[in-house]
């Protein structure tokens, strides 16, 4: 089966499961960028038709929400939050560091594709600024220094 | 012998190495042939000092912190077990100055209790609220929440009683009780605290509000950034389902209260509350024009009661303890307590839970300890992204609602931010701008444009271009945001935008020229 063929079964699994609760789109589109990584294009239609929606509807769904994407991410996406508390605490400074120690900007990912790099607004972490977040873990206090170390770290385990 | 070990499962606790502290307590304790019940708790709030570890001893809970790995050797060699001295002792946990000196209400349990311990909750007052609601009438319950002087702790500071009266009192078969927690304000953390801390107060907290409107749904409407929230949170209403205080007969009264999560996707604008309910309803976050009102016509069209975490999260006390004894918290029209969160450039950042009264100032100095460079703090940002900067001249400011809007401030959900004198609020009221503008749902033209444009005339002013003609310029595009806009997204941009401009001209390269502003 073909790798496209496989992303569509399990897109059409999750819609098929989910399709019936209440406002059901959004619970649809974390489930499918959970299980890919992103929501492909070739899913909208499949969404679409199950929800008895329109092909925009569910493409304007997508794009106005900042965490759904759809391109294949790397394989870990950092979030850095650029938010007041943060930026009290030399964020942008770390952000300056970041994308150069990376080579890449937000919304993008390194062309060795291990890192993709989102702002965020707020992690929630504004006692301990500045923050971030890699894959699922979420650091405070971040140094140009822990940031390397951080990322060395998950290097190894990308 | 078994000894009792807390180490916070806390998000902001794990972003310091928590997990890592309690997994190498753990394996130290193996090693050296000791039997430990090592519990994840909640945190305390004093992020400066956590992973803040604390021991069960017979004088009380001693606490050590901030414990790093390498630190977890030396603690054994001082049988910190038995509260042995150690130079990361705090002392009792009880009898830290930052946490005696506070009011908790709301985080009444917070960092003493295992958050997804339905044991521990029900050991320390919990569900105390509902058993007392289950003997009331729905007016009765209503009529307690106004009493206590509830106001919505998301930032609008709307009576949580009238919301509920007006969704009790609208007929309809179907009516839904929605948590907004989509805690998007920068330096606010207080919702994710309660969450990850202690769960079962919210769940507690809404089954109370579905009882009292007669509302048998409710949603929680939680931030995709917040994942650890989300495993609480779904952890929690399991075992309160099975326990049966949710589901279709909460402790055998025949009412039916159901609950669910549901995340977000990273939008800002989704913490308005028809934005909310319109992501909910699973379409784009576009803000409702209102009347009707969400507690007429909500979620679905059905009347909806949508309240932020810490309202609903300070439900059960009331219920438990009576209107009055909330109500007896707090100063003017402010009533009860308001949890603080100190954030960004301060000593002693943390929660802070405190009757509404206290200045600005002493919870900046006498709790904040100043700020974290050691520099003057220069401005503070009240109430999050929407909020206005306060220079030194408005640090006597009371906590109150209306002492801040009578300052032309927020008080809002009650996030502080303070900067040291290295801030340039020039550039921080641009990129006040430019979140509104990334942020901007789209619908009204105020805001959608006048965002983008409002950091394009901020760009111009820093640059130093004909501040004669765009300092006017920036005011009016502020006064057209402030007055056309849809929502408070739009509305409320310039706060932070003129506060800076009005109070420190000199970042934006006028002070010389005070006749330009």
């Amino acid at each position: 089966m073909t790798e496209s063929s496989t992303m569509l079964i399990t897109v059409q699994n999750i819609t098929t499961a989910l399709k019936d609760k209440p406002g059901a789109l959004l619970p649809i589109l974390h489930a499918v960028q959970d299980a890919l990584g992103f929501v492909p294009e070739a899913s909208v239609p499949v969404i679409a038709k199950a929800l008895n929606l329109s092909r925009a509807e569910v493409h304007g769904v997508i794009s106005f929400y900042h965490y759904f994407r759809s391109t294949q991410p790397g394989k870990q996406t950092i979030h850095l939050c650029r938010a007041e508390s943060c930026q009290a605490m030399g964020g942008k400074n770390l952000e300056h560091h970041i994308k150069n120690r990376l080579g890449i900007d937000f919304h993008e990912t390194t062309t060795d594709g291990k890192f993709s790099l989102e702002p965020v607004y707020c992690l929630g972490n504004c006692a301990c600024s500045p923050a971030m977040q890699i894959g699922t873990e979420i650091y405070g206090r971040v140094s140009p220094e822990s940031f390397d170390a951080a990322i060395n770290e998950s290097e190894e385990l990308v | 012998m078994s000894f009792t070990i807390y180490v916070p499962c806390d998000s902001s606790a794990i972003s310091l190495g928590a997990d890592r502290i309690a997994t190498a307590i753990a394996k130290e304790a193996k090693k050296r042939n000791i039997v430990i019940k090592l519990i994840r708790n909640g945190s305390r709030g004093l992020f400066w000092l956590e992973p803040l570890v604390e021991v069960e001893t017979s004088k009380g809970r001693i606490a050590y912190g901030p414990v790093r790995t390498s630190d977890i050797t030396s603690l054994f060699n001082a049988n910190f077990l038995e509260g042995g001295e150690h130079a990361l002792s705090l002392g009792l946990t009880e009898e830290l100055d930052y946490l005696k000196k506070q009011q908790r209400l709301t985080f009444a349990r917070i960092g003493k209790t295992d958050p997804v311990s339905l044991d521990d909750y029900l050991q320390n007052d919990g569900y105390k609220g509902l058993t007392n609601a289950l003997n009331q009438s729905q007016a009765e319950i209503v009529t307690a929440v106004t009493d206590s002087g509830l106001r919505g702790r998301g930032g609008a500071a709307f009576p949580t009683g009238i919301k509920w009266n007006t969704v009790l009192n609208t007929p309809s078969e179907q009516k839904y009780i929605i948590c907004n927690a989509d805690e998007g304000d920068s330096g606010t953390f207080s919702d994710r605290m309660v969450m990850e801390g202690d769960p079962f107060v919210l769940i507690e907290g809404m089954t109370i509000a579905g009882i009292a409107v007669g509302a048998n749904q409710g949603y929680i409407y939680l931030r995709v950034e917040y994942p650890h929230a989300h495993i609480a949170l779904n952890t929690a209403i399991e075992k309160a389902n099975q326990a049966g205080y949710l589901g279709d007969n909460i402790q055998g009264s025949g009412k039916a209260f159901n609950l669910e999560v549901r995340l977000g996707a990273g939008a800002y604008i989704c913490g308005e509350e028809t934005s909310l309910m319109e992501s909910l309803e699973g379409k784009r976050g576009l803000v409702r024009f209102k009347p009707p009102l969400p507690a007429i016509s909500g979620l679905f069209g059905k009347p909806t009661v949508v309240n932020n975490v810490i309202s609903l999260a300070s439900v059960p006390i009331i219920l438990d303890k009576g209107g009055n004894f909330y109500r007896d918290f707090g100063m003017g029209r402010s009533r009860g307590t308001l949890p603080l969160q100190l954030a960004g450039n301060i000593k002693h950042a943390g929660l802070v839970e405190l009757a509404f009264g206290m200045t600005l100032r002493e919870l900046l100095y006498d709790f904040g300890g100043g700020s974290a460079t050691g520099r003057p703090i220069k401005a503070v940002q009240v109430g999050g992204p929407l909020g206005a900067y306060l220079p030194e001249s408005q640090f006597d400011t009371p906590l109150d609602y209306e002492a801040f809007s009578a300052n032309w401030t927020v008080l809002g959900h009650g996030g502080v931010v303070a900067f040291d004198d290295t801030a340039n609020m020039a550039e921080l009221a641009r990129y006040n701008m430019e979140f509104c503008a990334i942020e901007s749902c789209g619908k009204c033209t105020p805001c959608r444009i006048g965002s983008t444009r409002g950091y394009e005339v901020i760009d111009n002013i820093i640059a130093g271009q004909d501040l004669g003609k765009n300092v006017p310029l920036l005011r009016d595009l502020c006064n057209t945001l402030l007055n056309g806009s849809l929502c408070a997204l739009g509305g409320m941009t310039p706060y932070p935008v003129l506060s800076a401009l009005n109070h420190f001209p000199k970042d934006f390269g006028i002070d010389d020229k005070p006749n330009v502003a």
